[in-house]
């Protein structure tokens, strides 16, 4: 049904398409690596056009209108799929909203029947979450529509990591006192990112790594042995260090990861409470950072564990601002996905060399 | 359109090969002063009106009315920037920029908008324009400013002070700036 609708709308206005809908973008948003650092600056941009429709007084736009999301959660979130929500409400699309508990997957019905015959009426992006990694590649398998990862098991969270880019964008602008419109992604050149805690069984990490590491900031991953990946191997990473304090004095931006307890993290630690005293960021461990660094969490946060109370809530501290640009870079992401199809890209368009002279003009003039 | 927005959408746009000159650069500059002069006169001077330059082709337009209106008027009006990518119609066909930011400097209630761009011809930028305004405010009245109009309208939309009517065919392209109104025709490259 979407590529229908698709290749209607392209050959309404190419004429020159060959019936074949524009592939040069990326249909999908499954990891981070489907973007690389063009199109990680592409949905910067467009977040700061989203920033400014979220300071109108009526913060919402009618890109969407008519199509439908649907926001496919088989895991427990309420900051992911509520900023899902109300990027696509914004964005003036219809949403459906579906959790694993209460839906049909509780009767025992298959994770394919449920996405396809949710599909069936006529969904135009599904933004999954779940619990095992690889579920929104497999979902893309199995629909027409677009999907969005919203976070797959220790796999990715990619938006996770473009509304941090976003946020350490912003805040670097505001810093230089430069138009964040007017900021490139050259600030993260030589960024020195330290990315402190449970990266094993971080989804976040990993989309946090590749999308700063594409963006050619330096990434730094603190843990103890216990909480790294087995290996490294593809991990665009500078360097890795068992001691936090030894990194903090050189460091732009500590990102603390949550320590997944729920998921049996305990378990990889000898006690919780030593956790804290080595790797927890602490108000004192923060005074050894340089002047001016930031301190970021994806959250939820386990205060008093990875990261103290008082430094959660203190001036430097980035963690509701994040919240606050997520549904800016949500629009963004889910605008490139399913509005700005052909448009926007300044990459050459595979159809380029056939495009007919009266359908050109109606493309660029008006 | 202006220059950077069609080097900004290849290849789809093709290329503009310029025919004939149209306006030189003094001749824009003129048309723009009387179209500020009309603004003032229409509107009795130019309490709370304020200038909305289109992306990208009307803004450095809007920016050229407000000096002309700031010289001999002695008031600076607002000037705001405008890009309707998000509520235009056809959204997925014409190529949209995440450049063209929108910067709108006050509320626009009880205002009086002068929408400024560059060429008027289907006037579904216009239409769309007309929708966004609204969600800053509820201005007192809308008024239009274009550098050429050259018809082929396919809505009800008509301009209020105009820099040039420019009969064209359909598939001609104008290239509108600072320097002059130029016809020609897009080709693909």
């Amino acid at each position: 049904m979407t590529a229908l609708a698709r290749t209607d709308a392209g050959g309404a206005g190419g004429g020159a398409d060959g019936g074949s809908p524009a592939t040069s973008r990326p249909r999908h948003l499954l990891s981070v690596a489907d973007l690389g650092a063009e199109g990680i600056a592409e949905v910067l941009r467009w977040s700061d056009r989203f920033v400014e429709v979220g300071r109108r007084p009526n913060p919402k736009v009618p890109a969407l209108r008519g199509k439908t999301v649907a926001c496919l959660f088989a895991e427990d979130s309420t900051r992911t799929r509520l900023s899902f929500e109300t990027a696509a409400r914004r964005l003036s699309a219809d949403v459906l909203g579906f959790q694993a508990a209460g839906s049909s997957l509780g009767k025992g019905e298959s994770l394919r029947d449920t996405v396809r015959t949710v599909a069936a009426m006529g969904v135009d992006c599904f933004v999954v979450r779940h619990p095992s990694a690889g579920v929104p590649a497999q979902v893309a398998r199995w629909v027409d529509a677009a999907v969005v990862n919203a976070g797959d098991g220790w796999h990715e969270h990619p938006t996770q990591a473009l509304l941090d880019c976003a946020t350490i964008r912003q805040v670097m602008a505001e810093r230089r006192g430069v138009p964040v419109e007017r900021t490139g992604t050259e600030i993260f050149d030589g960024l020195r990112v330290a990315i402190v805690g449970d990266v094993a069984h971080s989804r976040v990490a990993r989309s946090e790594v590749l999308a700063l590491a594409a963006l050619g900031a330096e990434v730094t991953l603190v843990a103890p042995g216990s909480l790294l990946p087995p290996s490294l191997e593809g991990w665009p990473v500078t360097g890795v260090s068992h001691e936090l304090d030894a990194v903090l004095p050189e460091v732009d931006v500590c990102y603390v990861l949550r320590l997944q307890l729920e998921r049996g993290t305990g378990s990889f630690l000898p006690s919780v409470r030593e956790y804290a005293a080595t790797f927890g960021l602490t108000a004192r461990r923060v005074a050894a950072m340089p002047e001016g660094s930031l301190v970021m969490h994806p959250g939820p946060m386990n205060r008093g564990v990875e990261i103290a109370s008082e430094v959660a809530d203190m001036g430097r501290s980035l963690v509701l601002r994040q919240v606050a640009i997520g549904v800016a870079v949500r629009m963004a992401v889910l605008f490139v996905l399913l509005a700005a199809d052909h448009a926007s890209s300044s990459a050459p368009h595979p159809a380029a060399a056939t495009v007919a002279r009266g359908a050109a003009e109606e493309l660029v003039d008006d | 359109m202006a220059e950077r927005e069609r080097r900004l959408t290849p290849p789809r746009g093709g290329v503009f090969v310029p025919r004939v000159q149209v306006l030189s650069q003094a001749d824009v500059l003129r048309a723009l002063t009387r179209i500020a002069h009309e603004i003032a006169e229409r509107n009795h001077g130019l309490d709370d009106v304020v200038l909305i330059g289109l992306q990208t082709g009307g803004v450095p337009l809007a920016h050229r009315i407000a000096q002309v209106l700031e010289e001999t008027e002695g008031v600076a009006v607002p000037v705001g920037l405008l890009d309707v990518a998000f509520y235009r119609d056809d959204l997925g066909i014409r190529p949209v920029l995440p450049e063209a930011v929108t910067d709108i400097p006050c509320d626009l209630t009880g205002t009086t908008v002068v929408l400024v761009d560059d060429v008027l011809f289907t006037g579904r930028t216009i239409r769309a324009a007309l929708n966004a305004l609204t969600d800053y405010g509820r201005s007192r009245a809308v008024q239009l400013a274009v550098m050429v109009d050259r018809g082929h309208r396919e809505l009800p939309i008509r301009p209020d002070y105009v820099g040039k009517n420019l009969p064209t065919r359909f598939d001609e392209q104008v290239d509108v700036t600072l320097d002059g109104v130029v016809l020609g025709d897009v080709v693909p490259r």
